[in-house]
Formats: structure tokens, C-alpha cells, sequence
């Protein structure tokens, strides 16, 4: 792992407070995701990836605004390892830089929509702004 | 004062070759007490331990100290040579100038330095030591066994076949545990009942063994060779030596819906019933909770059918106290609660079931005569999923599910995609495995022929989600090899549940002294040298109570603690550890300090009377310990506030002498 990646890696593992070593790869996160087939990757593949240092390819997927912040993959890991809080630790590490905003309060009451829960709002708010 | 010898052990070069044994023996001439010093190639050798004897007898040694190797090695050895020369044996003390000397050490001075500090604390020591007698205490030679799974019937059978008597205590109405409920066996696909259920009749015949069915222990006081045990029988409102096993009641009883919890609940059985077929006793048992007669006085129908007489509906519950002179805790396991893995919907749907729910639907005996239906509409079911480590592996912090393997089943998972795709070869079977764990003999054969043979669908991933919709089950589960999310319509999903001890083994394990891990698991002794004696003398473990195990590992502990008992029965004195503590019950204040640090139980307290210097008298609780039981750790000699509890053969002066000699 080159001295980059290495600080990126402790950077995010920090950022979320999670350990990915504790994962045991048996795909529950992934099996439970109702954002799978959206995400090019998948829950457990940001805790393999993470934990390898290779996440160079996940600060430019837009699998980062893809995860819905159900954290069914939370719930559901036997570990705890709790995936969703390592995508939204790489999401933050891109939307932290300068500038990369992808919404602003302004442009809330225009999305809103009467079937969508007060906590979605919340956790896309959260997502796509710093 | 004593009159000590030194003998300074060369051990060949392994302590000469680093330790100046002939300065060690001269310097040693001088301390306090010492008559005798002299040095010798190997003191263990018939040789050495001549000169041993000689000696005490020319120059009338009280005490010996050894140079030698760590007394674990040849402690033993030196106390049998003084009881030759006529010693008491607790009078000699070995220092230790092997591994904690000349081993460590490279320089020849530093080596010899030490050696000879290690020699004057063990003079100093002598110099306090009294000669100890160890007790005696006899051995009731009868066993008793805590559950009749296989695990207890083996330990059973193997100690009545060694010519001692057994009781088997067993909780249910039958003896046959787990094994009376499996359908066919791994690795080798017989029949669970056809190897189980003549071992329960050669329990039933042996007449060196008695079953109580139905009956608990309650109680357990006493030590290793005298145990005092009360067990309590529970009034089954059948006579026992009356009934026999007809079955005409259990036909004729009007309460038929009483879930059936030999075969989980899936059909019913009347309130008076008989586990099943081959049971052992086969006696009739009522059920209190649902027998008409016994709520609200209304029925009696069991009395009238019985030809012979055996219902009585006034039976209490009996409590029986025996003696055993060991006791074996085979109390097994069981699958954990489905309630809180809600993803799996297993209480929203009745076509989800765990494994053992699958042996009884597959086993000839069970509810639907040994045809694989679905519990909901009794169809036959086209598409299966298996979920293997449904609780097992867990984070330690996760809220459900335990943090080890459960370990037998990946293996019985295998065994139940097989023989669903051999019976019913138009099915799709899959397993979703995170490992597949097949270390045993013949174990990853067969999970192989499952995959290549058999054509069973075997998928590394997890099940994410169970959603009953319409008839079908919506598997959703991860496919990690190929990237993949899949989403599977299944007419049935088994569970492959983790197991836990009994919830009874606690309480049990409280009432025994004997400890327990943090998952309730009985620990051994030793986990590896050990493993079938628990650290409490005289109780000894068989089985899933120790740890998952399938059933070849189960007879083989099984037949082990029975060896184990067996060579504690053989014995008609126990002899003890004089090395034990005691309390000066002038000093004692009766805090019971010592009592809460004393992991074997060892400690009771008694009111005494004493004589005050006023002349009048008192009642004072004070420390009591019973040698048998004492294991001589002196954990309580630390915890005493009041310096009243002391350990014999290491009291504190003694130890105190050794420290003031070495820091001098
Ligand atoms: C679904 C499934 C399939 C399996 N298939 C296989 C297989 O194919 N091959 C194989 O080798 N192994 C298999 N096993 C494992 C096998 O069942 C166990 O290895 C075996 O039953 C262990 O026996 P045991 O006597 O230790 O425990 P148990 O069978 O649980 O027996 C314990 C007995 O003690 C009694 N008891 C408990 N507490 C008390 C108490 N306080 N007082 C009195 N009595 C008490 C219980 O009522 C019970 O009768 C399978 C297990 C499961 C769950
Ligand atoms: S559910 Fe947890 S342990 Fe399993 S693969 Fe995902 S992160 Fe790893
Ligand atoms: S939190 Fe995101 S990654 Fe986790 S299950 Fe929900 S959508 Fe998938
Ligand atoms: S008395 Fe009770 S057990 Fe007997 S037949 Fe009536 S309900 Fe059944
Ligand atoms: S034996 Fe297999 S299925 Fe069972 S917990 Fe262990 S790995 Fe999982």
C-alpha cells in the first residue's frame, strides 16, 4: 500500500469509527442492501476495499450517492462492523474538498416529495452537502 | 533446630555445565541448620538417592534440601527417598537450579550466584517446615450422570460395564437427548434410532443402572468421593413400575392439541403421552398444564383404559437422596431462539424452520411420516434454501447470536441438501455458506459429494432477507463470487441454528462449584490435558455441555469421563493434599472473605464458642475448611484481612524466610 492510500485509509477507518478488519466476508450487508443493484459497489466490497487501501476507485463511483443511509447493512452484519458509516466516512472525505457540494439548502423545496420520509430528507441532506 | 542435608544435583551437564556445583555445596555448608553438604552427578538416579538415605541415617538429617530440577519434575521422587530414610516426606524442599538457573543463564558466575540464593531460601524455608500427614476420606463407589443424551448414556453404560453402579438423571420423560430426534446421521448416513435406541435399551437392561426420568437434581453438597445429591422426581401421575408403555391412554385422552415437543411443535399429542415409540422408560406421563382431570377435576379417561391401574392422579412429586463418589454433567445443548433474527421471518412463516425442525420432517417417526411437505399447506416443496450460521460467529457486541462456531452444522446442512436432492431429485437446493467447515474424517468427502454428486447448489454469500409473499418465500442473499445479489422464490428456508448450552447448566453448574466461559459452556480442567474433568474434584463433563460437538466426538468424551470415573471408583481411600489451608479460629473474624475468593467451595463457616478473657463465653462464626475439597491455591490466605487462614507446607513465615534469604 503506498504512503497516499495508507493515509487516506487511516483517515476514513478513522472518520467512521470503524474497524473492517473485524468483517468475516460472508455478504450479509450486501445481501440485505435494497441499493444493490444501483451501487457499482457494494457494502461489502467498501469494507474489502477500504480495509485493502484501494479506495482510489470508490471516492470516484457514484455508488457513494447511491447508498440510500438505510443502514440495513448497519442492522443486519453479524460483526458490526457497520458498513454504511464507512461510505458515508469515504462520501465525506470527497464532499469535504472544496467547493464539491452536490446540494444546497436552496434546492431542498424543490425536490421534496409528500411520499418521502422526514428522515430521508435528513440523510440526503447530510449526504450531499459538507 | 534442624538438622538439614544439602544435595547439589549435577544432572549431569544440564546444571554443571552452567553452575559450579562443588562451590554451590560448600557455600551452602555454613547457612543455619545445615549438618550435611554434598554434590552428585544425578541425584534422582538409585545411586543418588542411596547417598540420600545413608546420610540421613549417619548424620540424623530432620530436613533435606535438593539442588535439583523444578520439583514438578522429581518432587515426587525425593519425598518417596526421605520416607525410605524414615522422613516424613513434606520435610524435604527442592531449589530449583535447572530451569530457573543454569538453563537461563550462560555465565558460569551468575549461574553459580543464584544457585546458591535459591539454595538458602529453600534451607530457610526447611528450617520452618513441619511434617504434614495427609487425610483420607473414602469413595462411595456409585456414579451419578446429569442428562441422558448419547453423551450420558455412553458415560453410563461404559461405567456400569466396569462393575460400578450409575444413576442417570434425565429432565424429560425419556433418556435419548437429541440424537431420539435426528432423521439419518453424517458422515455415514445411518439411521439415528437404529444406533441410538439399543444403547437405551442396554441402559434400561444394565442392572448396574438406574434412570430417574422426569427428575432434576436440587441439591449437591459434599466433595469428591462423598457427594450428597437430593434429586427431585417429578409426580408424572403414572405409577411408574405399574404402566407398561400400552399406549392405550394416550389414544383415548379427549385433550388432543397439546403441542408435541419432541417432534418442535409441528403436530399435537394428547395430554397424557408417551415421547415416542422407543422410549426409555416407555412410561406414560401426564401433562399438568393441559390434563383435564388434574385442572378442573373433569375426565378420568386414562384410569378407565389403563388395564393396569397404573394412572394416579394424586402422585406428588418425590425427592430421592443418594450418595456419589463422582458425578458427570452431560447436560447437552440446544438450537437458540429464531425470535430475534426477524429477517429470516421464521415467525411469519411456518415454511421457514430450523435444522432440527427438517430432521423430525424427514424422519419416518416425525409428523408427516418421513415425506419432506411444507408445514403451511403440505406441499411438496420444489426450491429450498439452507442458511448456514444463522446465530453462530457473531461480533461480541452484536445483540443476537453467539460469538463461536457452532460447529456440526456445516456438516449436518451437507447431509440435509444431499439427502433432499437423493429422495427428491426434482428439487433445488442451495446453501448459503460464509465457510464451509468439514475438519473431521470423512467429513469433507462428503460435503464434496454433495457438491459434485449430488448437484447441490452451494453459494458464498448470506441470506440478507426472507419476505413471504403469496405461497413463496423471497430469498434475497448475496452471491460474493459473482458479485451478485440474487433473489431466489423458495418454498422452504431452513435455518441452521447456532446451539447454546441448556439453560439449566448454570444453576446446575452454581449448585456444583464446577465453572463455566462466558457462553455457559462447563470449562475443563486443562484445555488441552485435561478436557474431560472439570476443575472441581470429582465432577467430570461429557459432551455438548463442554463445547459444540457432533456425535463421534461425543461418545469419544463420553467414554473418556467414564475412564476418568472409573479410575476414581476403582480407589477405596482418596488420599489428600495435606498442603491445604486452615484457620486459626482465635484470629478469624468470620468475614467471609475467604469464602468469596475460594473457587472451590471449600470454605464453611460454623458458630463456635469461646472463652472471652473475662472469663465469659461467646458465639463467634468462624472460617472452616474442608480438607477434602481444598485444593491448597491460597487464594484465601491472601484475601484473610485478619491473617487467621494460613496453607500448610507454605504458610506466610515460611515464605517470608524464603525472601528474607534471597534478599539478604
Ligand atoms: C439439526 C441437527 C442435526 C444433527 N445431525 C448430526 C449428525 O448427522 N451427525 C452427528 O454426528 N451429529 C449430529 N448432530 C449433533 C448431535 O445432535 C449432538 O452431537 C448430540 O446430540 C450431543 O449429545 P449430548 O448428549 O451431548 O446432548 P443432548 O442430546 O442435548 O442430550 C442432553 C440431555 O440432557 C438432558 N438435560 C439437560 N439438562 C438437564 C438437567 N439439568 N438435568 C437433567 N437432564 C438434563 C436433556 O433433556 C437431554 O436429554 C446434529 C445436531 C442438530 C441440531
Ligand atoms: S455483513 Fe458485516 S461481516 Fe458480513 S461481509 Fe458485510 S461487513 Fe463483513
Ligand atoms: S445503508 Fe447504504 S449500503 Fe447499507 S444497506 Fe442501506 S443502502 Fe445499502
Ligand atoms: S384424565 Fe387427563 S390425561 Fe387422562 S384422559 Fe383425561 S385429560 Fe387425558
Ligand atoms: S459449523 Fe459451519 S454453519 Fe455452523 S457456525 Fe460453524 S461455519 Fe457456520
Amino acid at each position: 500500500m503506498n504512503k497516499a492510500n495508507e493515509n487516506l485509509r487511516e483517515e476514513i477507518i478513522r472518520m467512521s469509527g470503524v474497524n473492517p478488519k473485524k468483517c468475516m466476508r460472508c455478504g450479509k450487508c450486501s445481501a440485505t442492501c435494497p441499493a444493490f443493484d444501483e451501487m457499482e459497489y457494494h457494502p461489502h466490497q467498501f469494507v474489502n476495499m477500504v480495509e485493502s487501501g484501494d479506495i482510489e476507485p470508490l471516492l470516484n463511483s457514484d455508488s457513494l450517492y447511491k447508498c440510500l443511509s438505510c443502514f440495513a447493512c448497519i442492522e443486519r452484519c453479524p460483526r458490526s462492523v457497520e458498513p454504511a458509516k464507512l461510505v458515508e466516512a469515504v462520501r465525506l472525505s470527497v464532499i469535504r474538498r472544496q467547493g464539491e457540494n452536490h446540494l444546497t439548502a436552496n434546492d431542498i423545496p424543490a425536490l421534496i416529495d409528500d411520499e418521502m420520509p422526514q428522515q430521508a430528507i435528513v440523510s440526503a441532506f447530510r449526504k450531499y452537502t459538507k | 533446630m534442624q538438622r538439614i542435608g544439602v544435595f547439589v544435583c549435577w544432572c549431569g551437564s544440564n546444571i554443571a555445565g552452567t553452575v559450579d556445583v562443588q562451590a554451590v555445596s560448600e557455600a551452602l555448608k555454613s547457612e543455619p541448620g545445615v549438618v550435611f553438604s554434598a554434590n552428585y552427578q544425578y541425584m534422582c538416579s538409585q545411586a543418588g538417592q542411596n547417598m540420600i538415605i545413608e546420610a540421613v541415617k549417619k548424620h540424623k538429617l530432620t530436613g533435606i534440601v535438593v539442588c535439583s530440577c523444578s520439583p514438578r519434575m522429581h518432587e515426587a521422587t525425593f519425598r518417596k527417598t526421605a520416607a525410605a530414610a524414615g522422613l516424613n516426606p513434606y520435610m524435604v524442599e527442592i531449589a530449583n537450579i535447572r530451569e530457573q538457573c543454569s538453563w537461563v543463564h550462560k555465565d558460569m558466575a551468575t549461574g553459580t550466584e543464584k544457585a546458591i540464593i535459591l539454595g538458602k531460601a529453600a534451607i530457610a524455608k526447611v528450617n520452618l517446615n513441619t511434617p504434614l500427614t495427609p487425610g483420607e476420606s473414602p469413595v462411595t463407589k456409585r456414579a451419578l450422570v446429569i442428562g441422558g443424551g448419547i453423551a450420558g448414556i455412553q458415560t453410563a453404560l461404559d461405567i456400569a460395564d466396569a462393575g460400578f453402579e450409575v444413576d442417570i438423571v434425565e429432565k424429560k420423560p425419556t433418556i435419548g437427548g437429541k440424537m431420539a430426534q435426528l432423521d439419518k446421521t453424517f458422515p455415514t448416513l445411518d439411521c439415528a434410532a437404529c444406533i441410538l435406541t439399543p444403547k437405551m435399551v442396554d441402559v434400561a437392561q444394565n442392572d448396574k443402572i438406574r434412570i430417574f426420568s422426569y427428575s432434576e437434581v436440587t441439591e449437591v453438597k459434599g466433595f469428591v468421593g462423598n457427594f450428597d445429591v437430593k434429586i427431585k422426581k417429578k409426580a408424572r401421575f403414572v405409577n411408574e413400575s405399574l404402566c407398561t408403555g400400552c399406549g392405550a391412554c394416550t389414544e383415548k385422552c379427549p385433550m388432543k392439541k397439546v403441542p408435541n415437543e419432541f417432534n418442535l411443535g409441528m403436530d399435537n399429542r394428547r395430554a397424557i403421552y408417551i415421547p415416542f415409540a422407543q422410549a426409555v422408560p416407555k412410561v406414560a406421563t401426564i401433562d399438568p398444564d393441559y390434563c383435564n382431570m388434574l385442572k378442573n377435576g373433569k375426565c378420568g379417561v386414562c384410569a378407565k383404559v389403563c388395564t393396569a391401574g397404573a394412572i394416579d392422579y394424586t402422585q406428588k412429586d418425590e425427592f430421592i437422596e443418594e450418595k456419589y463418589g463422582a458425578i458427570v454433567v452431560a447436560t447437552g445443548f440446544n438450537p437458540i431462539s429464531m425470535d430475534k433474527f426477524d429477517e429470516f421471518a421464521y415467525n411469519q412463516s411456518k415454511d421457514v424452520i430450523t435444522s432440527l425442525e427438517f430432521e423430525r420432517l424427514t424422519n419416518a417417526a416425525g409428523p408427516t411420516a418421513g415425506k419432506l411437505l411444507r408445514p403451511s399447506d403440505g406441499k411438496h416443496p420444489h426450491t429450498i434454501v439452507f442458511v448456514q450460521c444463522v446465530g453462530s460467529r457473531c461480533d461480541s457486541c452484536a445483540e443476537k447470536g453467539k460469538e463461536y462456531c457452532s460447529k456440526i452444522c456445516c456438516m449436518y446442512t451437507a447431509k440435509h441438501a444431499m439427502l433432499t436432492r437423493d429422495k427428491y431429485p426434482d428439487t433445488d437446493v442451495y446453501v448459503f455458506y460464509i465457510d464451509v467447515r468439514t475438519p473431521g474424517k470423512s467429513f469433507d468427502e462428503f460435503y464434496r459429494r454433495a457438491v459434485e454428486e449430488y448437484g447441490v447448489h452451494y453459494i458464498k454469500g448470506m441470506v440478507g432477507k426472507v419476505s413471504p409473499e403469496g405461497d413463496k418465500l423471497k430469498v434475497q442473499a448475496s452471491d460474493l463470487l459473482n458479485n451478485k445479489q440474487l433473489h431466489i422464490d423458495a418454498d422452504l428456508v431452513v435455518l441452521a441454528a447456532a446451539i447454546e448450552p441448556d439453560k439449566s447448566a448454570r444453576p446446575l453448574a452454581t449448585m456444583l462449584t464446577a465453572s463455566m466461559d462466558t457462553n455457559d459452556f462447563f470449562t475443563e480442567a486443562h484445555p488441552k490435558l485435561r478436557p474431560v474433568e472439570s476443575p472441581t474434584a470429582g465432577v467430570f463433563l461429557s459432551g455438548t455441555c463442554q463445547g459444540p460437538k457432533d456425535i463421534p466426538e461425543t461418545v469419544s468424551q463420553a467414554s473418556a469421563a467414564a475412564a476418568k470415573v472409573i479410575g476414581l471408583l476403582a480407589k477405596d481411600k482418596l488420599t489428600g493434599n495435606p498442603c491445604i489451608a486452615s484457620s486459626d479460629e482465635l484470629m478469624c473474624n468470620g468475614c467471609s472473605s475467604c469464602e468469596r475468593v475460594c473457587a472451590y467451595g471449600a470454605i464453611t463457616y460454623v458458630d463456635k464458642e469461646f472463652r472471652m478473657p473475662d472469663r465469659t463465653t461467646a458465639i463467634r462464626r468462624v472460617a472452616q475448611v474442608n480438607p477434602a475439597v481444598c485444593q491448597g491455591c491460597g487464594a484465601c490466605t491472601v484475601a484473610c484481612p485478619s491473617g487467621a487462614m494460613d496453607l500448610r507446607g507454605f504458610a506466610s513465615n515460611q515464605i517470608i524466610a524464603e525472601v528474607d534469604a534471597i534478599c539478604k
